[in-house]
């Protein structure tokens, strides 16, 4: 008989129940099976209203994160033989609404992405359109921001900060990554601007130092590190502000 | 609750002096508890190195007021350290209540102690 292994996933749909169940599948092991690849086997032979996101089955779209064991992770990157013969279970990524078996809610991420304006500012806002400048960068300003701009706004890191599940007006470890992308690339003039939003209330100061995000970021974008320099930018610039005066 | 606003506003401050002080709990303090802790009960420093007299004459040279800053940093800032991560302990624990005031119990705590701190050893030890 050919080796199978047992996925465990949820189910919930709002518009049959209120509640969250769960549904075990037995599918066909492979030694070569991501997990993404389980779940397209289930949704093509067991049972085609299993929902969920997917897209790009390599890492780069960031549409494929859920809760694999308890652990947020991109399921196309994630093969079953790192569990196998045990059994997996797959939960939606935890801390966002549930919109459907294993599709969450990030409208909440996206609203707050458009907030930290990842995008190049210039202060003179004809800049912005004119496309006979040129902007020449050297590699080492472009190593100073290179890291975090790997980012694929997979929001796994949302799903394991426990801040965020604690106060989830937290603006989170992505959205500052890419703040902290912008303000350090030499083109970039909009530091100032995204300041009122990344030194905000609920800005990195919310941040406990958990470490969680840096631990599941699939692009080794180290969001703990990244908040941790924010925090010295912005005391830096609250002790400057403080002695002139400027509150 | 005006005052408690305020102390959370202040927090690139607490941010700053938690990072000072974990610096110094880090690489400075480690040396401590091993002279203090090891080093001199195993004897292989001399314990009148740092006996009372002998400090007590270190303070009141022409340099005890460099022995009294240290001796204040690492003793003050440690202080800011361990209220910060108390108080973000106590808030990762969801403890409600305790929560709202803790700023003020970690923080507060914090200053009066390096303010005892600062009375013991420049006014006191004088």
């Amino acid at each position: 008989m050919a080796e199978e292994i047992k996925i465990t996933v949820t189910r919930y749909n709002p518009d049959k129940e209120a509640e969250l169940k769960t549904q075990t599948f037995t599918i066909p092991y492979h030694n070569d099976w991501s997990i993404l690849d389980g779940l397209n086997y289930i949704k093509a032979e067991l049972d085609g209203t299993l929902t969920y996101r997917w897209s790009c089955r390599m890492a780069v779209c960031g549409s494929c994160g859920m809760m694999v064991n308890g652990t947020p992770r991109l399921t196309c990157s994630t093969y079953l033989n790192e569990f196998y013969p045990g059994e997996i279970t797959i939960e939606p990524l935890a801390n966002f609404p549930i919109i459907r078996d294993l599709v969450v809610d990030l409208t909440d991420f996206m609203d707050k992405l458009k907030e930290v304006k990842p995008w190049i500012i210039r202060k003179n806002k004809s800049d912005e359109n004119d496309t006979s400048k040129e902007y020449i960068q050297t590699t080492a300003q472009m190593d100073k921001y290179y890291q975090q701009t790997l980012c694929i706004n997979c929001t796994l890191c949302y799903a394991a900060c426990p801040v965020y599940g604690l106060h989830p007006d937290f603006i989170g470890p992505a959205v500052i990554a890419l703040g902290y992308r912008y303000n350090n690339d030499s083109r970039d003039q909009g530091k100032d601007e995204r300041r009122k939003f990344l030194a905000s209330e609920d800005g990195v100061w919310k941040c406990t130092v958990v470490g969680d995000c840096t631990e599941v970021c699939p692009k080794h974008v180290d969001p703990s590190a990244v908040i941790q320099r924010t925090k010295v930018d912005n005391a830096t610039n609250w002790f400057f502000s403080f002695l002139k005066g400027k509150k | 609750m005006g005052l408690l606003k305020k102390i959370n506003a202040l927090e690139p401050l607490w941010w700053s002096l938690f990072g000072l002080g974990g610096m110094i709990a880090a690489f400075i303090l480690p040396v401590h508890l091993f002279l203090h802790g090891i080093a001199i009960p195993m004897g292989w420093v001399s314990p009148d190195l740092l006996s009372y007299e002998r400090m007590m004459s270190v303070l009141s040279s022409p340099y005890g007021i460099i022995v009294k800053l240290f001796l204040f940093s690492i003793i003050s800032f440690p202080l800011f350290h361990a209220a910060h991560r108390i108080r973000l302990t106590i808030e990762d624990l969801r403890i409600g209540w305790l929560n709202t005031i803790m700023p003020l119990i970690s923080y507060g705590g914090a200053i009066v102690l390096s303010v005892i701190t600062i009375v013991v050893l420049f006014y006191k030890l004088s």
